[in-house]
């Protein structure tokens, strides 16, 4: 395992005869910024989720920061974000940061501590106090990135971050992303649809039903299949597979 | 710890949720009081028609709020027209009572208005002669199924409440959240139990006391065995509640299950005999949570009885609860693999 983060070897997943999942191999190393790729209904959020243990693979093993999935303890380790925003409407933001800490088991002080660190970072400190109902689309999104950062865990996990943020704030969080991997060595798992974001990824996977068509770096790929985006990259590399 | 932050999440949910908290604590009373006054309705307005009865026995009937007609010349097929509560026919010292008997209530005021009349020193010389024009001396309603009532509307309302509340996390993916932290599952479920159980707590009490004081329903045994049968009842509610909403994709799927779960227990839970029915009939009865919830409340409040008179019933319920709590455990299996 080593310097691996993730490490997905031959996995396969079928729900009701449909291959979601075709025999998928992944390493993924320590630190990086990883951008998974591709349209949606290719298994994204399926990969996501055996990553993290909520559903099992038919076929083949998951290791993730050394530990065999599933792993409650791995959970512990692990900051997700849905992409869908799982928030409790009827709460305050405040609220709803407390209740997930509470389930992370943090003291009395790192509770206050990391939720006004975690709130700051996504300009949410203001509007603490009111419910969730009444924030926006995009605030709702901050609350939840939020949420992933709570535990100040190894490795996020996030599903679509930046939908419905506004540029500033959206190049505010990547500055953040960024800077945790940098100065705190954490691994970061992004799936985006955005071309500007995959170009800020150290290393881009792009999946294509439930295959990786594609895996290296920004500039890789692009020199592979001398593209000039990444949508190019995407049909040329994803040619032979429909 | 985490249970504890599930509990305090749910009260901070419901502080807010005015409305589901006046449906569970008021609307039961409602409906309970309403069925007390159509059931009770005709006991202010008594008539009585006495032929030949002596001066002083009918200035008693006054007494106790009896109106009293006087006809000496009357029949049953008569008092079944004119639709009088009964007829009293005096012959020597063999009295006739006639009792039109269409609401049993009503009928059981009669009997017991008349034998204060009566009491004491005429009783005994009397021979007094019963007939009903309907029904029997058996039938009651109000006093038999209230007790029964509690219960029912304790499960009622913490069965919607529950089941829709975390088919509501559900279908909002934050049941899914929770699970991507290292929570265990049981202690979502332990959770649940926890905060809403407070609620059913809540509304248990406020039921058995209304219905006790307020509504004067019988209480013969000791209302603190009335507030445990219910509370049982509410934690079976709480888990089969919770447990169904797995199988409902929508709150309206939700409401479907009324008539297929809530329904079919209330005719087993007293209303009608179960003596009277065919066996496979009664053997149905013995699935159903609220037929020994049923049995014991009756037991206790109309019949008086004691703690080890309805250990049986209690261990029965816990034992439902215990398993639905068990099914939630393993169907959250759904949403985490662990």
């Amino acid at each position: 395992m080593g310097n691996n983060a993730i490490l997905l070897n031959s996995i396969e997943k079928r729900f009701h005869q449909k291959q979601v999942i075709a025999p998928l191999s992944l390493e993924i190393p320590k630190g990086q910024l990883i951008g998974l790729l591709g349209p949606s209904g290719c298994g994204k959020t399926t990969l996501i989720k055996l990553i993290m243990g909520m559903i099992k693979p038919d076929n083949g093993s998951i290791q993730v920061l050394n530990f065999n999935v599933p792993h409650k303890q791995l959970l512990m380790d692990i900051g997700y974000m849905a992409q869908s925003d799982a928030l409790y409407l009827d709460l305050t933001g405040k609220e709803n940061l407390h209740f997930f800490a509470k389930l992370f088991r943090l003291s009395k002080k790192e509770r206050a501590e990391r939720v006004a660190y975690a709130a700051d970072l996504v300009r949410l400190t203001d509007d603490l106090h009111s419910k969730v109902m009444n924030y926006s689309g995009g605030m709702k999104r901050r609350l939840s990135l939020a949420i992933a950062l709570l535990q100040n865990p190894q490795l996020l996990i996030l599903d679509e971050p930046t939908v419905g943020i506004d540029p500033v704030l959206k190049k505010e969080i990547w500055q953040e992303l960024i800077r945790l991997k940098d100065e705190e060595q954490k691994t970061i798992l992004v799936t985006t649809h955005a071309m500007d974001e995959a170009e800020r990824c150290d290393q881009l996977a792009m999946l294509r039903s439930g295959q990786i068509i594609a895996y290296g770096t920004p500039h890789e790929l692009k020199d592979r299949y001398q593209a000039q985006d990444f949508d190019e990259v995407f049909v040329k590399a994803g040619g032979d597979v429909r | 710890m985490r249970i504890g932050a599930i509990v305090t999440r749910i009260m901070q949910q419901m502080k807010r949720d005015k409305r589901t908290l006046a449906l569970l604590f008021i609307a039961p009373l409602i409906i309970l009081s309403l069925m007390y006054f159509i059931f009770n309705s005709n006991e202010p307005e008594m008539t009585l028609v006495v032929s030949n009865g002596p001066a002083p026995f009918i200035e008693k009937l006054k007494t106790v709020d009896v109106k009293v007609v006087e006809n000496n010349d009357y029949s049953s097929a008569l008092l079944k027209k004119e639709q009088y509560d009964g007829w009293l026919a005096f012959k020597q010292n063999n009295i006739k009572l006639t009792l039109l008997n269409d609401d049993p209530s009503s009928t059981k005021a009669v009997i017991m208005k008349l034998s204060q009349a009566l009491q004491p020193e005429q009783a005994s010389r009397i021979n007094l002669k019963t007939e009903y024009v309907y029904g029997d001396e058996n039938t009651a309603i109000f006093d038999i199924f209230s007790p029964m009532l509690t219960g029912f509307f304790v499960f009622f309302f913490v069965f919607l409440i529950t089941g829709i509340a975390l088919l509501k996390e559900r279908t909002s993916g934050t049941l899914e959240r929770l699970l991507a932290t290292p929570i265990k599952r049981s202690e979502i479920v332990a959770g649940y139990m926890i905060g809403y159980g407070f609620f059913a707590f809540l509304q248990t009490i406020i039921i058995v006391v209304f219905g006790i004081y307020i509504l004067d329903i019988v209480h013969v045994g000791s209302i603190l065995l009335v507030l445990l049968i219910n509370i049982v009842v509410a934690l079976v509610s709480l888990s089969l509640g919770a447990l169904l909403s797995s199988f409902a994709t929508s709150e309206f799927q939700m409401m479907q299950f009324i008539p297929l779960v809530i329904v079919p227990q209330i005719f087993f839970s007293g209303i009608f005999p179960l003596d009277n029915m065919v066996e496979w009939l009664q053997n149905i009865g013995r699935i159903m949570p609220l037929y020994y919830a049923a049995d014991a409340l009756n037991g206790v409040m109309y019949k008086g009885y004691a703690f080890p008179d309805i250990a049986m019933d209690l261990v029965v319920l816990a034992c439902f609860a215990l398993v639905f709590i068990i099914l939630n455990i393993i169907s959250l299996k759904k949403y985490r693999s662990l």
